[in-house]
């Protein structure tokens, strides 16, 4: 890793337990992906970046706040990062996916509290994330009671602000969602002491969009029966795309896709022919989390979606590039951002409707549905996922995990026996 | 020409062994503490297998069970619900069944469709409803589990409410401490398994299903009768019910 130790000291972070953290992964990256055969080359991006996760991209954004620029930090894939980069503000997720920062959120959280808040406070409490240093301001939302309340402490020490998202998807609930959106642009024009205007804000609508094709271009290539990408390369890909800059993003993305549609000509899999594809849905699998689809890839089958926020929630749909005031892209935005399947909505039908579309765009041969332990609200929709499933005849395997590794014998029973049903 | 076929069912308490020649008749079953070291366990039912004339270096062998991975010399790794499935099957004579299966470390309900496991659920990581939950318990009344079976069997109106090993065991201390009655006490920790396992059953099984207890706990008539009891259906029982991991292994070897 490179000398990023004075950037460290300047953000103020606990070098120590800094050093701690940073130990660990150096191994995981080489377990979980320097050890797979025959990956695309164009994954060589992605290994650079996570390989010196905490020193690349932060001395990038701090360069840009010494322009004057400023950085927003979310959490939810319904924060509409087009606001902010329509301000020249830059935005980058905060969510911990490591259970190093556990024990810290631990100390002021509930114990019920699901791993991935826990870990998000932990990291920022325990300053040992740059990321959660360099952010000027924080940009929560009302998706789970858990974040809520958890956005109350974060608050304490730094700028945070909360945007209400509406618990149902009727049209007044999509009126609402616009008028969140034109309050938060407020906010961000205060923040940046950048005016929004329908030229910059369509500007930023394109980036983004630009962004969510290349995205769903790669996972096109998934769809493919000749696999030319494991589910590991393609989750780190988009782990990583919620803190990139979107036009990179959008043009290794692109470069990676050229590639895999080059193999999929070729013929080029990772997996032997005969392999079978597992769908991944549930809650976001947030960096460095990569345990489940090892897990699933060395034991045998292939992850070839994932119905995540970390996933296809993330790019599909577009928003409308052709509206001339603020109030009608305000209103375009709020369409698209609503059309995102999340299980704090009630009722969640279109997310029943989401998976079922994907078995079969993505040939799937059985569906892995796996929420982080006190994930009420995922855990709770597993009934009705794995009943929509069953009653198509698709194999399903509920489970529950959080980020500690002691489970990791019991999950690899569980999903191996489900592999060996798939495989008859 | 194999003669023998054999399958290894490393479970985290018990180590069993089945060996079944082409015919699929039952030759030898072998039952052994794990203890500490699997592959050391692995090593003995090796030797002893080979004091029997069965030779470990002419067999088809696949291993199964917590343990499966550390067996150096089994051609193959089944996880053991397949295996399960597989050999309760075999040992009831019906394609189709429904499987609970009470472990040293998790408790399995398999359902099972014209011989091939179809759907499962497993305890998540937590020893409530397993077989560590009896040990436990049956270690703080001073007894082992037959007799923590027996004992149950002549007691009553008791109950304990926490599903966690550990908070259940501080309970049934307390329960001590007031002169509650071996007996009563005992009827809750049973009790107290049967209601968490029952529950995770009822999400499987479909009416009309043929239901079967394997695993060790299989051997107690009074577990049996108060897990058909709480089920509202009959649970059938087998000698070779705590081999059924074992024996499914060595069916499977048959194919390799």
């Amino acid at each position: 890793m490179s000398d990023y130790q004075k950037m460290w000291q300047d953000l103020g972070m606990d070098m120590e337990q800094h050093d701690m953290l940073c130990q660990v992964l150096p191994s995981a990256v080489g377990d979980v992906f320097l050890s797979q055969e025959n990956r695309p080359k164009s994954m060589d991006f992605w290994d650079l970046v996570i390989s010196e996760v905490h020193g690349i991209r932060p001395a990038e954004l701090i360069e840009e706040q010494k322009k004057g620029r400023k950085v927003f930090g979310t959490f939810c894939v319904y924060v509409p990062d087009e606001v902010v980069v329509a301000a020249n503000g830059i935005v980058t997720g905060l969510c911990g996916g490591s259970q190093f920062w556990v024990p810290g959120g631990e100390a002021v959280l509930s114990k019920s509290t699901c791993p991935l808040i826990k870990a998000s406070v932990g990291a920022r409490l325990g300053k040992t994330c740059p990321f959660f240093r360099i952010a000027d301001i924080y940009v929560g939302e009302t998706t789970c009671d858990g974040k809520k309340k958890a956005y109350e402490i974060l608050g304490e020490d730094v700028p945070l602000y909360v945007m209400d998202v509406p618990q149902m998807k009727r049209p007044q609930d999509i009126i609402k969602w616009k008028d969140e959106i034109a309050t938060f642009a407020k906010k961000v024009e205060e923040f940046t002491g950048n005016k929004l205007t329908v030229e910059n804000l369509n500007k930023a609508i394109h980036i983004i969009n630009e962004k969510r094709k290349a995205l769903a271009r790669v996972y096109n290539c998934r769809k493919s029966k000749c696999l030319p990408i494991s589910g590991r390369d393609a989750l780190l890909m988009m782990q990583i795309s919620f803190f990139d800059d979107p036009e990179r993003c959008a043009k290794m993305c692109n470069r990676l896709a050229d590639e895999l549609e080059e193999r999929i000509a070729k013929g080029i899999s990772v997996v032997p022919e005969g392999t079978k594809r597992i769908l991944v849905t549930g809650t976001p699998l947030a960096v460095p989390n990569w345990k489940l689809h090892n897990i699933i890839e060395t034991s045998g089958a292939a992850v070839v979606c994932e119905e995540m926020c970390t996933g296809t929630r993330y790019f599909e749909n577009l928003v409308d590039e052709t509206k001339e005031s603020l109030d009608e892209q305000f209103m375009a935005l709020s369409e698209r951002y609503m059309k995102t399947n999340c299980a704090c909505f009630t009722p969640n039908r279109g997310r029943i409707d989401d998976i079922l579309r994907m078995v079969e765009e993505y040939q799937v041969d059985g569906v892995i549905d796996c929420s982080l332990k006190f994930c009420c609200l995922y855990d709770t929709e597993k009934r009705a996922v794995s009943q929509a499933l069953k009653a198509k005849g698709v194999p399903v395997l509920s489970l529950e995990t959080d980020y500690t590794d002691t489970d990791a014998e019991q999950l690899r029973t569980r999903i191996g026996a489900f592999i060996e049903i798939l495989n008859g | 020409m194999i003669k023998h076929f054999i399958g290894l069912d490393i479970g985290s308490t018990y180590t069993k062994t089945a060996v079944i020649n082409e015919n699929k008749e039952l030759l030898q079953l072998v039952f052994k503490p794990t203890g500490w070291n699997g592959a050391e366990t692995a090593e003995q039912v090796r030797q002893e297998l080979a004091d029997k004339g069965i030779d470990l270096a002419e067999a088809k062998i696949i291993a199964t069970g917590y343990g499966r991975v550390s067996v150096p010399f089994a051609q193959k790794c089944v996880t053991e619900i397949t295996c399960h499935g597989k050999g309760a099957a075999f040992v009831y004579g019906k394609p189709n069944l429904t499987i609970i299966d009470i472990g040293g470390q998790d408790t399995k309900i398999i359902q099972v469709l014209d011989g091939a496991v179809n759907d499962f659920v497993m305890n998540d990581k937590c020893s409530a409803g397993t077989g560590r939950f009896l040990e436990v318990m049956a270690k703080t009344l001073s007894v082992d589990i037959a007799q923590l079976c027996d004992l149950a069997s002549q007691g009553g109106n008791t109950s304990i409410s926490s599903m966690c090993t550990v908070f259940a065991e501080s309970e049934v201390i307390s329960l001590i401490g007031r002169g509650e009655k071996r007996e009563n006490i005992a009827f809750a920790v049973v009790d107290s398994i049967v209601k968490k396992v029952a529950s995770q059953a009822k999400r499987m099984i479909t009416p009309g299903s043929f239901l079967c207890l394997t695993g060790g706990l299989s051997e107690s008539q009074y577990l049996l009768n108060a897990l058909s009891k709480e089920l509202r259906t009959p649970i059938a029982s087998h000698p070779h019910g705590r081999y059924a991991g074992a024996i499914g292994a060595a069916l499977l070897a048959l194919n390799l």
